[in-house]
């Protein structure tokens, strides 16, 4: 069994009850709201806790049984650690941090592989200054060199992003994706940014309260939720109750939202009369354009009242209620801040949208 | 000049500091990282002889080593020969009265020194030996130099406890401040006057170590 694998589980002092898979060279991103316990599941993977009940594997090598009551210390682990705040240490040169992670190296060869590693993360020529002597973007590579001379098994990154502005965050990210070409060990990163792990990994892990809610693809954990709980940790903003009215058309469910009645993708999980949960993500919304009319527009129609229009830089999010008496619940989608000034889009004027079937999404119902 | 108990006052001061400070790194780091039960009450244990007389310490240390207590009977069954009344004696009420001096600067230090950088240490795959050699003190020395400093200069000017425990044997427990003590005794105003000036100049300079590093401390840290 290669990469990682990991379940942890205990009921205090933070709760867990997390599974965590990461094959060779793919970047899993763990999300979910502060308290989590994201950051608990790295510290545990590097050794640097140990939880009440578990497992925890790499490359076949057993890191952490509770039933056998091993536990590899974190010298013995070869897990790269990048820290939220980095913890270099601060009497070290940017060489020095590097260098005392090769303790594996021979002492002759340590300086031209740190010398190496911090040319890779491009820091040429500042081997010689201190932490307090470099950029907030500068320390984090230095941070990544140190986590990678380890020749790491596994390479964990704590929220690796959060403590940089955002013109150096967008560049370190950048340099992330491309380094990872190069680096074969399984990558964790940890983030509440979810367009950061949208963008970067392979595979998302969403945990809330120390549990696992779903795992998979980036797409799929934002466009198929498991449970509306998941839906709205992925900040899905249209997330509704219905029920499924009968069979429609191959391949369609017919779905009952409060008066409206919508054609859904039928996969099969749903029988008719079934009480759901459905979502339809904010770009599967399509604003029917006065003087243009498209074809996606007999798809599910659904006219109504604007409630809000917010201009939020190049794009404009709006609130849409359906339906005349008020009674259905807002839909929220945006459009580019030019079509919505050109299609003259303000509170209490009316539009219509479609509802894109195939994205419409069917859950069982919320708590 | 008594040149022997001068003598005698830096021999004291160098084993005192020299068997303190492996004690008092021990004691600071379990200060500084752990929380258990009672911590309050032995840190408060530890700053005791910050505010206790002298004597009254010299007293429960006659007390408790004294050739008719169990265990200054113990002291002499295994090393054939009393505690009290000795240079070893000196030594260990000398240990006992500075350990607040030696604590509770390397506490601070190593409070200083965030639980991060032992865990990125570890992570680096440094034993915990080699964190501590190669990480924690390079980042606490200023602390030891000050816990170093501050016993060697505090046992130089210790009186009341020598006083006590010691006597006054010349070459075996008459330290330079005793000295100083007995010729003033004796009228001999001049000897004592050299020898006051002496150690003046060693805790000055003693003191100074502990405040230049202070400031060096502090200009690190910005």
């Amino acid at each position: 069994m290669t990469g990682l694998s990991a379940h942890l589980a205990q009921p205090a002092p933070i709760p867990l009850d997390a599974e965590v898979a990461c094959g060779p060279g793919e970047l899993l991103a763990l999300v979910g709201p502060s308290g989590a316990g994201k950051t608990t599941i790295l510290r545990a993977i590097a050794g640097l806790i140990r939880p009440r009940t578990g497992r925890i594997a790499c490359n076949g090598e057993i890191w952490f049984d509770a039933a056998s009551r091993v536990f590899l210390p974190p010298q013995r682990r070869r897990a790269g650690l990048v820290f939220q705040d980095y913890a270099l240490f601060p009497h070290l040169s940017a060489l020095g941090n590097v260098a005392a992670a090769l303790g594996h190296v021979e002492r002759s060869a340590r300086a031209a592989r740190a010398r190496d590693l911090l040319a890779r993360v491009h820091l040429e020529g500042l081997e010689e200054r201190r932490p307090d002597g470099l950029s907030g973007g500068q320390r984090q590579r230095v941070a990544l060199a140190r986590a990678l001379a380890r020749e790491p098994s596994v390479l964990l990154l704590d929220e690796p992003f959060a403590a940089v502005d955002q013109v150096t965050r967008r560049k370190l990210q950048r340099e992330l994706a491309l380094l990872r070409r190069e680096i074969a060990a399984p990558t964790i990163l940890v983030t509440h940014d979810l367009a950061e792990a949208a963008a970067l990994a392979d595979r998302m892990s969403v945990l809330y309260r120390g549990t696992t809610l779903q795992h998979g693809t980036p797409d799929e954990v934002a466009n198929r939720p498991v449970t509306p709980q998941v839906a709205r940790l992925m900040d899905q903003p249209n997330v509704f109750a219905g029920r499924v009215a009968g069979r429609g058309p191959p391949g369609r469910l017919a779905l009952r939202w409060g008066d409206i009645a919508l054609e859904a993708r039928d996969d099969g999980h749903f029988a008719p009369g079934a009480d759901v949960a459905w979502m339809i993500p904010a770009a599967a919304i399509v604003l029917h354009r006065r003087e243009r009319p498209s074809r996606g527009e007999r798809e599910n129609p659904l006219s109504g009242t604007i409630e809000e229009v917010l201009f939020l830089g190049e794009t404009a999010s709006i609130t849409l209620r359906a339906g005349a008496g008020g009674a259905a619940p807002a839909l929220t989608f945006s459009v580019s801040a030019h079509t919505a000034r050109r299609n003259a889009l303000a509170p209490g004027a009316a539009a219509a949208v479609s509802l894109l079937a195939d994205a419409i999404h069917l859950m069982p119902p919320g708590e | 000049m008594d040149w022997a108990s001068l003598r005698l006052s830096l021999e004291l001061a160098l084993w005192t500091t020299a068997l303190l400070l492996p004690l008092a790194i021990a004691i600071a780091r379990g200060l500084a990282w752990r929380r258990f039960p009672g911590k309050g009450f032995v840190e408060a244990l530890i700053a005791l002889p910050l505010v206790l007389p002298p004597t009254v310490l010299g007293y429960y240390m006659l007390a408790a080593a004294g050739r008719a207590a169990p265990l200054g009977e113990a002291y002499e069954a295994v090393f054939g020969g009393p505690l009290v009344f000795t240079f070893e004696g000196l030594v260990v009420a000398s240990l006992l009265v500075n350990l607040p001096f030696a604590v509770q600067p390397l506490q601070r230090a190593f409070e200083a020194v965030p639980e991060q950088l032992r865990e990125a240490a570890w992570c680096s795959g440094l034993s915990r030996m080699a964190t501590f050699v190669r990480i924690e003190m390079p980042l606490a020395w200023p602390g030891l130099a000050s816990a170093a400093a501050l016993t060697f200069a505090h046992t130089l000017g210790e009186f009341g406890v020598v006083l006590m425990v010691g006597g006054s044997i010349p070459g075996e427990t008459r330290t330079i401040s005793i000295a100083i003590y007995d010729r003033v005794q004796a009228f001999a105003m001049t000897e004592a006057a050299i020898m006051s000036a002496a150690l003046l100049a060693l805790s000055f300079v003693a003191v100074g170590v502990v405040y230049g590093l202070g400031q060096r401390g502090l200009v690190r840290r910005r």
